[in-house]
């Protein structure tokens, strides 16, 4: 069972270090980067494709292991609580493939608390409670410790809510979930305007981002050379000025954009590198967060267009007109795939990356009665050691990829066309 | 995919959209517009340092240059004063020469001259002492000699014999 995802982890790791190589010779060979990225967009398609396949098969055994969690659910509908207690009466801890596969779902998931580990046998986590807001008839405000982790119903103003599976829904006073035939729960869900664990990280990132670089442009104060931990930070500026935006964008444009790229630079690489902390935090490996940054750069790119970009697109120059009218559906397709590209990516490459870490932290479990424990918790380590190593190169590499594709989509549409 | 749009999570992109927008505008004024001024500064700062030290570089290879070309001319000028000085001096000597030559030959010319009048005063001194004596003579002998005519005439001719004109 250990089989199939963990080719399929070894898989992405293969695919993230040829990426690496593949940057890193960009970099080398600067002048056919655009030719290189040109390239690389033609066969993102093909490439997201099999990401996004992957994963679908991926989701597969944790798909049928909801179901047959549902499915348990639904036999003893009369007990709310059964799930949790089939889970946690069998085994102490979390020892078997299922189990992993689910905490590593649970892991990737947003949640409404902010759990730094708990204890299955007791079922007792440790952590503190978020904010939950919830948009149904005006808003309801309250603590997520009044869902107990979802073991209780929370009542507001005559309406009983719901957390399953992190989500929150509009139940009956007994709690029932419906199923639809895909078996995701049908019931009505509120809009959930909570400040989940990955709201919680990204407003301290945020701060923390702020409290960084406010420190070091008031250090220009007091001299023109940094001091201190602002003199780490200053080449990551400068090398985002120089060698990201400045030849993508052009020395006369750039300056407009810098605070867009610096910001979801800094924010993608800090937010990456918690994510390989153990606070067990995992933003930029949750599509909705992937989505947004991308509309940013969607939006900045449409916006800061200009008239040549836009003709490129509906009427080609220096094309026959059949041309014209064939190219256009494409170039339209383009303006789309162009952030699409940008959101799978590090959406992909960091998911896979926290998948990876935590089958091979699983390892420890799975692997005990191959190994013994000394066996394969030093097996477990080694590895770990290793992917967790390659994930902080791709932390940075990701934060880099965006923000250079970002500078080039913005590059190609404020670029004069001097020659037509 | 089917599970990915599912779990797609609206608050937690409102949240994100809200909270970036917020961060991006707050950067952009208190970090990375007094950051990338500063850096800016310092650049322009360290290319105008680098220029300067340059401008003096050739600055101070110019004035090298004028210096060698000063004193090479200076060299010049003496070697020509000194030229012309030596030519004067030669000048000069040549000049004192020819004039004293001049005078000299006046001087001999008038001496000259002097001498021939002199002579000439003197040779009519002479001349007419001589004819003075004759006479004289001539009277003496005319007087002692005169008795005969052949003695008279004998006188004469002892006396045209003894006075030769010099």
């Amino acid at each position: 069972m250990l089989k199939t995802p963990s080719s399929f982890k070894l898989l992405f790791t293969f695919a993230q270090i040829l990426e690496t190589i593949n940057i890193q010779n960009r970099m080398i060979v600067k002048k056919n980067l655009r030719v290189l990225v040109a390239l690389a967009l033609v066969l993102m398609p093909f490439t997201s494709q099999a990401t996004v396949e992957q994963h679908h098969d991926e989701a597969h055994p944790t798909d049928a292991q909801a179901q047959h969690h549902q499915e348990a659910d639904h036999s003893g509908a009369h007990d709310e609580n059964s799930h949790h207690e089939t889970s946690e009466g069998a085994h102490d801890g979390i020892s078997t493939q299922a189990e992993i596969n689910a905490y590593t779902q649970h892991h990737l998931a947003d949640s409404h608390d902010f759990t730094f580990f708990s204890d299955e046998k007791t079922g007792h986590h440790y952590g503190f409670p978020l904010p939950v807001i919830l948009v149904d008839n005006g808003i309801k405000f309250f603590m997520s410790s009044e869902f107990h982790h979802g073991e209780e119903l929370v009542e507001k103003d005559g309406q009983h809510y719901k957390l399953y599976h992190g989500k929150i829904y509009k139940t009956d006073a007994q709690g029932t979930i419906h199923y639809g035939e895909n078996h995701y729960p049908t019931n009505e869900q509120p809009l959930d305007l909570s400040i989940t664990k990955n709201v919680f990280s990204i407003i301290f990132i945020s701060i923390l981002l702020f409290l960084l670089f406010v420190n070091l442009a008031k250090g220009y104060k007091k001299g023109p050379i940094p001091t201190g931990f602002a003199r780490v930070l200053e080449p990551l500026v400068i090398f985002v000025r120089d060698e990201i935006a400045k030849p993508n964008i052009g020395e006369k444009k750039y300056r407009k954009f810098m605070g867009f790229l610096l910001t979801v630079f800094f924010f993608i690489w800090i937010t990456n590198l918690l994510g390989l902390t153990p606070l067990g935090i995992n933003v930029t490996g949750n599509i909705a967060v992937t989505v947004c940054l991308a509309l940013f750069t969607f939006f900045i790119v449409q916006f800061s267009a200009n008239k040549d970009y836009w003709k490129h697109i509906f009427w080609m120059p220096g094309v026959p007109v059949p041309m014209k009218i064939v190219l256009a559906p494409i170039e339209v397709l383009g303006m789309f795939t162009k952030p699409f590209s940008l959101l799978i990516r590090l959406f992909a490459n960091i998911t896979a990356g926290h998948t990876v870490v935590m089958g091979l932290i699983a390892l420890i479990y799975t692997g005990k009665a191959l190994l013994g424990t000394g066996g394969s918790i030093g097996v477990s380590l080694l590895l770990t050691l290793f992917i967790n190593v390659i994930e902080l190169l791709v932390a940075f590499l990701q934060a880099y990829i965006f923000t250079m594709l970002s500078s080039l989509f913005i590059g190609m549409a404020v670029e004069e066309h001097d020659h037509h | 995919m089917d599970k990915l749009i599912h779990d797609f999570s609206y608050g937690l992109f409102f949240w994100v959209a809200i909270i970036f927008v917020i961060l991006i505008i707050l950067m952009r004024k208190f970090a990375w517009k007094p950051i990338l001024e500063a850096l800016n500064a310092r650049e322009e700062g360290i290319t105008n340092a680098l220029e300067a030290a340059e401008n003096a570089k050739k600055e101070l290879a110019q004035l090298n240059a004028d210096n060698e070309r000063i004193l090479k001319e200076a060299r010049i000028e003496r070697d020509a004063m000194l030229k012309e000085a030596r030519t004067l001096k030669d000048k000069i000597v040549a000049d004192a020469k020819e004039e004293a030559n001049e005078q000299a030959d006046t001087i001999i010319t008038n001496a000259k001259q002097a001498i021939e009048i002199e002579k000439q005063a003197a040779l009519a001194e002479l001349k007419s002492q001589v004819a003075g004596i004759s006479i004289e003579i001539a009277k003496k002998v005319i007087k002692s000699e005169l008795a005969s005519e052949a003695s008279q005439l004998e006188l004469v001719e002892k006396s045209l014999k003894e006075v030769t004109l010099n």
